[in-house]
């Protein structure tokens, strides 16, 4: 075995340990209860909580994709930035209402909200449908993430992949949300360590960081590429600014959230998660790094050019900490989101229209059933289908998780939508953002649909301009909804009934 | 419902003008034209690359101001 499978598989079997002791982490009264087995008890500090939410939000796929979409696109690439600083500020206010009401009414999921606020179970379960069906393809990503450095240490075939999952799957069925929660520390850790160590060493070998920038210049500035042009600013913010809104309506997002002891240790987490985006930022110019090193992706796969400039620029032992980080990196949110999906299953499907009287016991064992399930169809997915799909897949998850926004997000402001409103909104939203998505050719991969999120207005008539695809169909949602409300009060259609009060939204504990 | 939720009310109930300052880290950072430069360069990093990157520092000062100044 080389050293850096065994520094790999040393660093796994300590966090799948970890995972397994996790039950015990913070004694649970009992853990037969979703409260205690999907949200690790309602009760995380500030630090459990940064890193938390931090494991969550930046995977493995994310250290693998942003890089490679530097390396293949240049500045466009860069949006990770502009998304991941706007975000924090746009969601403080809105998750400190979401955590109150929740608190309050003991909402497990967003579709809870949902259900409570607008007094209709079909607008839950669409919000809860759009939730999984936008989870699922996210989980499968993870496994390219593992899968991508899996193979930079000549590591072949499906058996590595299935086992990591199926360690990864038995420990999440027994500890729940306190599992990823305990391993985020030391996912985190160690992607920090390999990331500082990364711009302090690699810069260094390469000349420092005007050789890198001056090898991207000279690659993308041909093409127009190493700054943003006139036909891609539009898309540039638009997309920064359309994910930074969906990313907190994923249901993984919420889950860390809800979570957490009060509404002071959100603020102060808005403040502290931060420091993940600067990591990302130094990630995202791992790509450039790339370039500057002369890495040729292998098999023109742009995911394999981070595992490939590691392997040429650590040494083998610390190649494979920095392997073992994107590795663990992967169980962290891939844990969560099989969580989120699994109580979105439970309580907005299982509970509302199959068995209205499942005690608290029976719903945290129909979950943990249902996140098993979410995880081997998130395997069978990848092993049976090309990674591709579930990229393309991934795409089409932010911008049909965006659909749950006026329900969701503006929802938790007001009540003046009415329910069928919202319902013909989140269906024009869907199939406006679908056919926008449809008419995107990537030509790297000669794929004529679904080729990317950049939609380009002469669709339209308009210029040739290029914007966000979900950003365009969440307005059109937003008007279908305003509009549905005006003819469905015209028409005295019966709208739901409201659970929650003005004054739920400012609990605190 | 569960049980033995201890529940408190904010008195402040979200009227801080503090909340105002969260704008800056929203707005600036779509601003394209801010910087979409080489020059100056910084550390060898054109503008466009630290820039951004130092817009990270600014959303969370702001942040970390609002929360200061509305914790209960």
């Amino acid at each position: 075995m080389s050293v850096q499978l065994g520094i790999f598989t040393a660093l796994f079997v300590l966090v799948a340990a970890l995972g397994f002791v996790a039950a015990r982490w913070r004694r649970p009264a009992s853990m037969h209860h979703l409260d205690e087995w999907g949200l690790g008890g309602r009760n995380f500090g500030g630090w459990v909580t940064w890193f938390l939410i931090g494991g969550d939000l930046y995977t493995a796929y994310t250290f693998i994709a942003v890089p490679a979409l530097m390396y293949a696109a240049g500045a466009a690439g860069f949006f990770a930035m502009p998304y991941t600083v706007i975000t924090y500020p746009i969601v403080f206010l809105p998750l400190l209402r979401l955590w109150s009401v929740s608190h309050k009414h003991g909402f497990v999921t967003p579709a809870d909200f949902v259900r409570a606020r607008f007094g209709s179970p079909i607008l839950a379960l669409l919000v809860a449908i759009t939730g999984i069906v936008a989870t699922m393809p996210y989980i499968a990503l993870q496994l390219v993430g593992i899968e991508a450095v899996l193979k930079a240490m000549g590591v072949g075939g499906d058996l590595p992949l299935i086992i990591a999952f199926a360690i990864l799957a038995a420990y999440t069925y027994q500890s729940g949300l306190r599992a990823p929660a305990l391993i985020a520390f030391v996912k985190d850790t160690l992607i920090y360590i390999v990331i500082i160590a990364a711009v302090l060493v690699i810069p260094h070998e390469l000349g420092g960081w005007g050789a890198i920038f001056g090898a991207a210049q000279a690659k993308f500035e041909p093409k127009g590429a190493f700054l943003l042009s006139s036909n891609n600013q539009l898309q540039y913010l638009t997309l920064a600014f359309g994910s930074s809104l969906a990313l907190f309506l994923y249901p993984h997002s919420m889950t860390g959230v809800l979570a957490s002891k009060n509404r002071d240790i959100i603020k102060r987490n808005m403040a502290a998660l931060p420091a993940y985006s600067l990591l990302l930022g130094l990630i995202a110019l791992l790509g450039y790094m790339a370039i500057a090193a002369g890495i040729k992706p292998e098999h023109g796969d742009a995911s394999t050019i981070v595992p490939l400039l590691f392997d040429k620029m650590f040494s083998p032992w610390f190649a494979g900490v920095a392997f073992a980080a994107v590795g663990i990196g992967a169980l962290v949110p891939a844990a969560i989101m099989s969580i989120a999906a699994a109580n979105l299953f439970t309580r907005n499907i299982y509970v509302e229209f199959l068995r209205k009287d499942a005690s608290h016991a029976d719903q945290a064992k129909i979950s943990k059933l249902a996140s098993l399930v979410v995880k081997f169809g998130a395997l069978a997915f990848i092993l049976a289908m090309n990674p591709r799909y579930a990229i393309d897949l991934q795409l089409i998850g932010g911008v049909i998780i965006l659909q749950t926004l006026p329900s969701v997000a503006l929802g938790l402001y007001t009540r003046r939508f009415h329910k069928a409103g919202l319902i013909a909104g989140w269906v024009a939203g869907m199939l406006a953002g679908l056919w926008m998505l449809y008419t995107v050719p990537n030509p790297a991969t000669h794929h004529a649909h679904f080729g990317g999120s950049a939609f380009n207005l002469s669709h339209l008539g308009g210029p040739d301009v290029t914007i966000y695809a979900g950003f365009v169909a969440v307005i059109v949602n937003v008007l279908v909804a305003a509009l549905g409300t005006m003819i469905a009060h015209a028409a005295k259609l019966p709208d739901g009934v409201d659970a929650t009060q003005g004054p739920d939204y400012h609990v605190d504990r | 419902m569960w049980h033995g939720r201890t529940v408190l009310y904010d008195a402040r109930v979200n009227r801080s003008h503090w909340y105002w300052l969260l704008l800056v880290p929203i707005v600036l950072p779509l601003l394209t034209f801010v910087y979409n430069g080489l020059e100056p360069r910084l550390f060898g990093f054109p503008l466009f690359y630290w820039l951004q990157l130092s817009f990270v520092l600014l959303g969370s000062v702001c942040c970390w101001i609002v929360y200061v100044r509305t914790k209960s």
